[in-house]
């Protein structure tokens, strides 16, 4: 192999991994959509406030300490504990399922019945809320976050493939993790929504809410469920970019990548959000690297935007979108 | 028809349980229109009770008193001889009243099957978490609900539709779908608001037999809004009538055919 071509290779695998992050966020926005035909907008602000959740209880921040501080001038920061990283994992996932019971008691249970787009502008005024009160709850500043995944060069890819080709790849072992996680959610999550009472119950409830009350479904049960599935998706999410980037309000922009993915993937499939992922985070390196220097660089900035509007002018469903049926 | 505790016999000979479910003094009003006022009957085991009238006598916001979808403004429902507490339309489909809508309402993206299939959610017993995890006896159970379908969907001749996504149908068979889904809860009352409304004479008549034949294998109670008055001759153990949302009759068909608001009503006698 030439060197090129070595050097292509190893930018398209990096490219890959860099998808699996972009699916997992996608993958949040799906699961919304397709169980209440909703988008919702507060999905990267959902993998940020977990994120800020999940550090601020390992290092045993205390929450709400500068609003606290400046009313009572005292001089709070934190707890004189430490939490273990997979208790404090646990914790923040119970967080998040408060936090859909009370996006349900508050936004969702006022707007039954209403038009997609009216859940819609709730979810994006609940982004904003979300990411003031993550800021309010647990600072603004950036946050190292380290669960203990292991980080860095894979040294047996880099050994392996240095024998054969006499270049060694540079995969980062957290990619290869994130990687694992995905696979393992979305083989969980399908089979969730496939084949369980529940995840008929989400089918219906997103198709049509009526008949769906009809058949015995609790709406309510079933969005703070699929707002749970969500919230803990947004945690897996939030834990892999934290690991990587640290935790910044940023991170919440990552969000804005989805949108091209599922333009790609579809907005109402799973295996949609992880295929558009790693089409998206493949094609933007691969460009980067062959045409990127031929135009100037900085092609990764608008690559997944420009290649989600091809997609939207041939084929508007997405690659595994639900077919748009409409009897007239 | 005097025996109001023991049931009756109709006509074909068949036999007619006691009070399954009893309005009373039912008024429903919105703002200041008045949509169903002071309205009292009963449905007993095992019968098919129509409610027919003219547009806009009240019909369907009876029906969605009794599915739950309203709240009465005023009056009582009575089921198994118990008040039934305000509830939730989910928490009345759980007590075993299913039904159909006349705009129909179904899950369009899901097939056939398992549009049907969610009429058995209530039936459903395993827990969240071994759905979730697909534990011990959800495999089991969904087999058993799956064949238990399987035979809804021959009684009602829609095998070769099974896999079809619902939104592709043409209306009549929709219709026949919603019937399927509602039957799958094994409703102790069954809820059609008009069955064969916008159907041609063969769907009507297919649609006629099929609401006869369940009752007939299954015994399920059944209660019914038509427009069609021969069809309502032809299907119904006894008819209650509204007009401005009043009652204005209640009997078995013939009865009902002769009495002279019933006339007025349908041939359009002023009211003084």
């Amino acid at each position: 192999m030439t060197d090129q071509l070595l050097y292509a290779t190893e930018t398209a695998l990096n490219g890959l991994m860099t998808g699996v992050m972009y699916s997992l966020v996608a993958l949040g926005f799906v699961l919304i959509y397709k169980s209440s035909g909703v988008f919702n907008y507060a999905q990267g602000v959902l993998a940020l406030f977990a994120a800020l959740t999940l550090v601020g209880i390992q290092k045993g921040q205390v929450p709400f300490a500068h609003l606290i501080n400046a009313m009572t001038g005292g001089h709070l920061e934190s707890f004189p504990w430490q939490v273990p990283a997979l208790l404090a994992i646990l914790l923040t996932a119970g967080v998040m399922v408060i936090m859909a019971i009370i996006i349900e008691k508050l936004v969702l249970k006022h707007l039954v019945n209403q038009a997609p787009i009216i859940l819609f502008m709730a979810t994006i005024g609940l982004a904003y809320f979300l990411e003031g009160f993550g800021d309010v709850m647990w600072g603004a500043d950036i946050k190292t976050l380290d669960v203990g995944l292991p980080q860095g060069i894979n040294e047996t890819i880099e050994t392996v493939t240095g024998d054969l080709f006499g270049y060694g790849f540079f995969i980062d072992n957290l990619d290869l993790v994130a990687t694992l996680v995905a696979v393992l959610l979305v083989t969980a999550l399908t089979i969730f929504s496939q084949y369980s009472k529940q995840g008929r119950a989400l089918r219906a409830v997103a198709d049509d809410h009526q008949a769906a009350l009809s058949v015995g479904i609790s709406l309510r049960f079933i969005w703070i469920l699929v707002w749970s599935i969500a919230g803990f998706v947004a945690l897996v999410a939030g834990i892999m970019w934290g690991s990587k980037s640290g935790v910044q309000f940023s991170l919440s922009l990552i969000a804005l990548k989805a949108l091209p993915v599922l333009m790609l993937g579809g907005f109402t499939s799973i295996p949609g959000a992880i295929v558009g992922g790693l089409i998206i985070g493949m094609g933007e390196k691969l460009f980067e690297f062959w045409i990127g220097p031929l135009i100037g660089g900085a092609t990764e900035n608008w690559f997944a935007y420009v290649l989600a509007l091809i997609f939207l002018v041939f084929r508007p469903q997405g690659l595994f979108g639900e077919k748009i049926i409409e009897r007239v | 028809m005097k025996d109001m505790v023991e049931g009756y016999t109709t006509p074909d000979g068949r036999q007619i349980g006691g009070v399954l479910m009893e309005l009373k003094n039912i008024t429903l009003r919105f703002g200041g229109v008045v949509a169903i006022k002071d309205i009292s009957f009963d449905i007993r085991e095992g019968e098919i009770r129509a409610i027919i009238g003219p547009n806009g006598a009240g019909k369907s916001s009876m029906l969605n008193v009794i599915s739950g979808f309203y709240v009465p403004t005023e009056g009582e429902v009575w089921f198994h001889g118990q008040k039934r507490p305000a509830m939730r339309p989910y928490q009345v489909a759980r007590l075993g009243i299913a039904r159909t809508f006349q705009n129909i309402a179904l899950f369009d993206g899901m097939s056939v099957l398992d549009n049907i299939m969610t009429g058995r959610l209530t039936l459903m017993k395993s827990g969240l978490l071994s759905q979730a995890m697909w534990w011990g006896s959800a495999a089991a159970e969904e087999n058993e609900h799956r064949e238990k379908v399987e035979k809804i969907i021959d009684f009602l001749e829609i095998q070769n539709i099974r896999k079809t996504p619902v939104g592709r149908l043409p209306y009549g068979l929709k219709k026949r779908v919603e019937l399927a889904r509602a039957l799958a809860a094994e409703p102790k009352i069954l809820l059609l608001d008009e069955p064969m409304a916008g159907m041609n004479v063969e769907e009507k008549e297919d649609m006629c037999r099929f609401i006869l034949d369940v009752n007939d294998e299954f015994g399920t109670t059944t209660v019914l809004i038509e427009h069609d008055m021969g069809v309502v001759m032809d299907l119904s153990d006894r008819v209650v009538v509204m007009d401005y949302g009043r009652k204005i009759g209640d009997g078995p068909p013939d009865e009902v055919r002769n009495n002279q608001d019933v006339i007025d009503a349908y041939l359009g006698v002023a009211h003084d």
